[in-house]
C-alpha cells in the first residue's frame, strides 16, 4: 500500500463519502420476505427437480438423526436382537414377520433401524469430512489468493499435484497409511476419525482453487483497500472482508463434495477399510451384506444400498442445481 | 516447449521424492521392522545382528538414501506376510490389472465416443433422453454397488457368469493373460463393465458436449452450405474437432480407471495390484504397501507427463510458454 497515491484514496472513499439520496420510504424487507423474494428461491421455486431433490435430501438426513426416536429396534441393544429372528425376509415376502418391515440381518437385527442408524453416521461423517477439506481449502485458498508470491505457489502446486490423482485413490492410500500406523487395539475405535481425515485431506484442493481465483478478485476490489488504508491486519480482512464475499462457490462445491464424501466413506467401508461392523454405517451394511448374497439373502445387501444411492442421487442433483443457480460460470 | 517439458520433469521428480518419503517413514515408523522378521523367541543378540544387517542403525539420511537407490531398482524386500521378494509379488498382479484396465478403457471410449456423437447429433430423439438420464444414475452409482448389482444378475440369478477370481489364464513367459481363453473373457466381462461403467458415463457427457460446440461453428455451416453428404460433416468434421479434449479426457480416464480398479478388483476378487494392496493394508504388511505407493505415483506422475505433451503436440493453439 505504500505507492497508494492520495487520489486513490479519496477514489476508494468517495462512494461512502456520497450518501445515495433516499429512496421511497419503504421500510426494509424483512428477514422471512428476504429469504422468499431472491433469484435463488425464485430458482428454486419454479425447479420441480430441486424441490424433490430438496425433500428427499432434508427427509433422509432427518429421518436417520431421528433414528433414535423413529427406529422400530435399537440395533445397538443385545437385549432387542435374538438371533433366532435372524435372516428374516422383508415383511411382505414369503417367510417375513410384520413387525421387521424390511427383513433382519444376520445377526438379527431389523433391517430398517440398522439403516436408520447407518445412514446417520454416513452423514455425519460426510458432513465431517467435507467441514474439515472446506475449512482447510478455503483457509488455504484465501492465504493463497490475498498475499500472493510463495505462499500462493506453495499451496498451489501441492494442489495442482493432488488434484491428478483421483480422489478416491488418495482417500484409498491415506486412510491405508493411518490405520496401519495405528495400533490394532485402536484401529476400530479410531476408525471413524480416520476415515475423516482420509477424505477430508483428499478434498481440499477444490476448495482451495475456486477460493483462490475468487480471492484474488476480490482483494483488488475497493473495499478491501479502503480496509488495508485503515490499518487493519492481514487476518482480519481475510476473514471478515473477503471470506464473506468468496463463499458462494464454496457452497456448491460443499454439496456436490457432500455427495463425494458419502460414496467415499462407503467405498471405504465397502472394502472393509472404514467403520467396523459393531456401529455399521450403510457402505458397511453393503459390505456384511454382500456375503450373504449368495444364499439369495439379497434383502441385507438390497436395501442399505438402495437407500445409500437415493441419498447420493438426491444430494448430487441439489449440487447440480445450486451450481446453476448461484453460479453460472461454474458450469 | 523444452523449458515446458523440463519444468514437468522437475515438478515429477519432487512429487516421487516426496512419495518415496512417505514410503521410506511407512518402513521405519509403524511398527518394529525387526519384530516383523523374525520370530517371538529370538534372542536379543540375534535381533541387534538384524538391525545391524538392515542398517537400522545408521542415521535416518543415510538410511532413505539407501531406501531410494533401492527403490529405484524397484527393491523393496521381502513381504512380511508372504515371505517373499515385493517386486516379484508385484509383477505377478500387474498383468491382471492392466488387462482389466484395458479392457474396460475400450469399452468406455467405444461406447462413450459412440453414445456421445449420437446424443450430440440426435439431441431430442428419445434414445438421447434415456441415455442422459442414465449417465445422470450412472455417476451417482458407487462402483461396487455396479458390481454387487451385476454379480447379483448375472452370477446368482441368471448364473451364466462366473462372480469372482481369474480364470483361464495362460502364460506367456512372464504375463499371465485373459485373452486367449473363453473362460478368460467370461471372468473378465463383468469386472470390464463394472470398472467402464462410470468412465463411459464421462466420456458421453464431454463428447456430446462438445459436439454440441462444434455443430455451432461457422466452418460446419459452410460444409452444409457446400452440400456435404450429413455422414461427411458429422463425422468428417465435427467428430475431428473434437478430439483433442476427448483425447486428454482418456488419458485422465486410464488414471481413474486404475484407482477405481481397487475397489473393482475387491468386489470381484481379480488377483491384480489393488487387491493386494487392500490386503496389504489388513496384515500392515508394509513392504508391499509402501512398493504399491511408489508404483501408483510413478504411473500417475507418468500418465500426466504424456497427457501433458500430447496436449501441446495434439494441438498448436495450445504451445504453453509458462506453465
Amino acid at each position: 500500500m505504500t505507492d497508494a497515491t492520495e487520489a486513490e484514496i479519496t477514489a476508494a472513499a468517495l462512494p461512502a463519502a456520497a450518501a445515495p439520496p433516499p429512496l421511497a420510504q419503504e421500510a426494509p424487507p424483512g428477514f422471512w420476505k428476504r429469504m422468499i423474494d431472491n433469484d435463488i428461491a425464485w430458482s428454486f421455486f419454479r425447479s420441480p427437480t430441486a424441490m424433490i431433490a430438496a425433500l428427499v435430501t432434508f427427509g433422509v438426513i432427518a429421518a436417520s438423526f431421528a433414528a433414535p426416536l423413529i427406529a422400530p429396534f435399537d440395533p445397538f441393544d443385545p437385549s432387542q436382537i435374538s438371533l433366532w429372528d435372524g435372516k428374516l425376509p422383508p415383511a411382505w415376502a414369503e417367510g417375513g414377520q410384520a413387525q421387521y418391515v424390511l427383513g433382519t440381518d444376520n445377526q438379527g437385527r431389523d433391517m430398517l433401524s440398522t439403516i436408520l442408524y447407518g445412514g446417520r453416521l454416513s452423514i455425519i461423517v460426510g458432513l465431517a469430512a467435507v467441514c474439515l477439506g472446506m475449512v482447510l481449502g478455503v483457509m488455504l485458498g484465501v492465504i493463497a489468493g490475498y498475499f500472493g508470491g510463495a505462499a500462493d505457489a506453495a499451496i498451489m502446486r501441492v494442489a495442482d499435484v493432488q488434484l491428478t490423482i483421483p480422489g478416491i485413490l488418495l482417500a484409498i492410500l491415506i486412510n491405508g497409511i493411518a490405520r496401519s500406523a495405528l495400533p490394532p487395539e485402536a484401529r476400530d475405535e479410531l476408525a471413524i476419525y480416520v476415515v475423516i481425515l482420509a477424505i477430508g485431506l483428499t478434498d481440499w484442493p477444490q476448495f482451495a482453487r475456486v477460493v483462490r481465483g475468487a480471492t484474488l478478485v476480490e482483494s483488488q476490489k475497493e473495499y478491501v483497500m479502503a480496509a488495508r488504508v485503515i490499518g487493519l491486519p492481514s487476518w482480519l480482512i481475510m476473514m471478515r472482508h473477503v471470506l464473506p464475499n468468496v463463499m458462494r462457490p464454496v457452497l456448491v462445491l460443499a454439496t456436490i463434495g457432500l455427495a463425494l464424501a458419502i460414496i467415499a466413506e462407503a467405498t471405504l467401508s465397502f472394502l472393509g477399510q472404514g467403520i467396523p461392523p459393531t456401529t455399521p454405517s450403510l457402505g458397511t451394511l453393503i459390505r456384511v451384506g454382500n456375503e450373504y448374497l449368495f444364499s439369495g439373502l439379497w434383502w441385507i445387501t438390497f436395501f442399505p444400498a438402495i437407500a445409500l444411492v437415493v441419498l447420493v442421487f438426491a444430494v448430487n442433483l441439489l449440487g447440480d442445481w445450486m451450481r446453476d443457480a448461484l453460479n453460472p460460470k461454474l458450469r | 516447449m523444452f523449458g515446458f517439458i523440463t519444468r514437468r520433469l522437475f515438478q515429477s521428480l519432487i512429487v516421487m521424492l516426496v512419495v518415496s518419503a512417505v514410503s521410506f517413514s511407512l518402513f521405519n515408523f509403524v511398527g518394529d521392522p525387526v519384530n516383523n522378521m523374525v520370530g517371538q523367541d529370538a534372542t536379543r543378540e540375534r535381533r541387534e545382528q538384524i538391525r545391524e544387517e538392515l542398517g537400522l542403525n545408521d542415521s535416518i539420511p543415510v538410511q532413505y538414501a539407501r531406501f531410494l537407490s533401492n527403490a529405484v531398482q524397484f527393491e523393496f524386500g521381502n513381504s512380511y506376510r508372504i515371505k517373499r521378494p515385493v517386486d516379484e509379488l508385484i509383477l505377478e498382479k500387474v498383468p491382471a490389472t492392466l488387462e482389466l484396465v484395458l479392457v474396460s478403457a475400450i469399452f468406455a471410449t467405444g461406447f462413450g465416443i459412440a453414445a456421445g456423437v449420437y446424443t450430440g447429433i440426435h439431441r431430442n430423439s428419445w434414445v438421447s433422453r434415456s441415455l442422459l438420464s442414465g449417465s445422470l444414475v450412472g455417476v451417482s452409482l458407487p462402483t461396487f454397488i455396479i458390481g454387487i448389482g451385476l454379480i447379483y444378475v448375472f452370477a446368482v440369478n441368471l448364473r451364466v457368469l462366473p462372480s469372482f477370481g481369474r480364470e483361464g489364464t495362460v502364460d506367456i513367459g512372464l504375463w499371465t493373460t485373459s485373452f486367449l481363453t473363453l473362460d478368460g473373457w467370461r471372468s473378465l466381462l463383468l469386472p470390464a463393465i463394472t470398472l467402464s461403467l462410470f468412465q463411459a458415463t464421462m466420456i458421453l457427457r464431454l463428447v456430446r458436449a462438445e459436439m454440441m460446440e462444434v455443430m455451432r461453428t461457422d466452418f460446419i455451416k459452410f460444409a452444409r452450405a457446400r452440400g456435404l453428404a450429413e455422414r461427411a460433416i458429422n463425422f468428417g468434421h465435427a467428430l475431428k474437432n473434437t478430439l483433442v479434449p476427448v483425447i486428454t479426457i482418456i488419458g485422465i480416464n486410464i488414471g481413474n480407471l486404475i484407482a477405481f480398479s481397487v475397489i473393482t478388483e475387491t468386489v470381484f476378487q481379480w488377483p491384480g495390484t489393488g487387491l493386494m494392496f487392500i490386503q496389504a493394508v489388513d496384515f500392515v504388511d508394509i513392504p508391499i504397501m509402501s512398493a504399491y505407493l511408489c508404483f501408483v505415483a510413478l504411473v500417475f506422475v507418468t500418465i500426466n507427463l504424456v497427457v501433458d505433451l500430447l496436449y501441446v503436440t495434439i494441438d498448436p493453439r495450445i504451445r504453453i510458454g509458462t506453465a
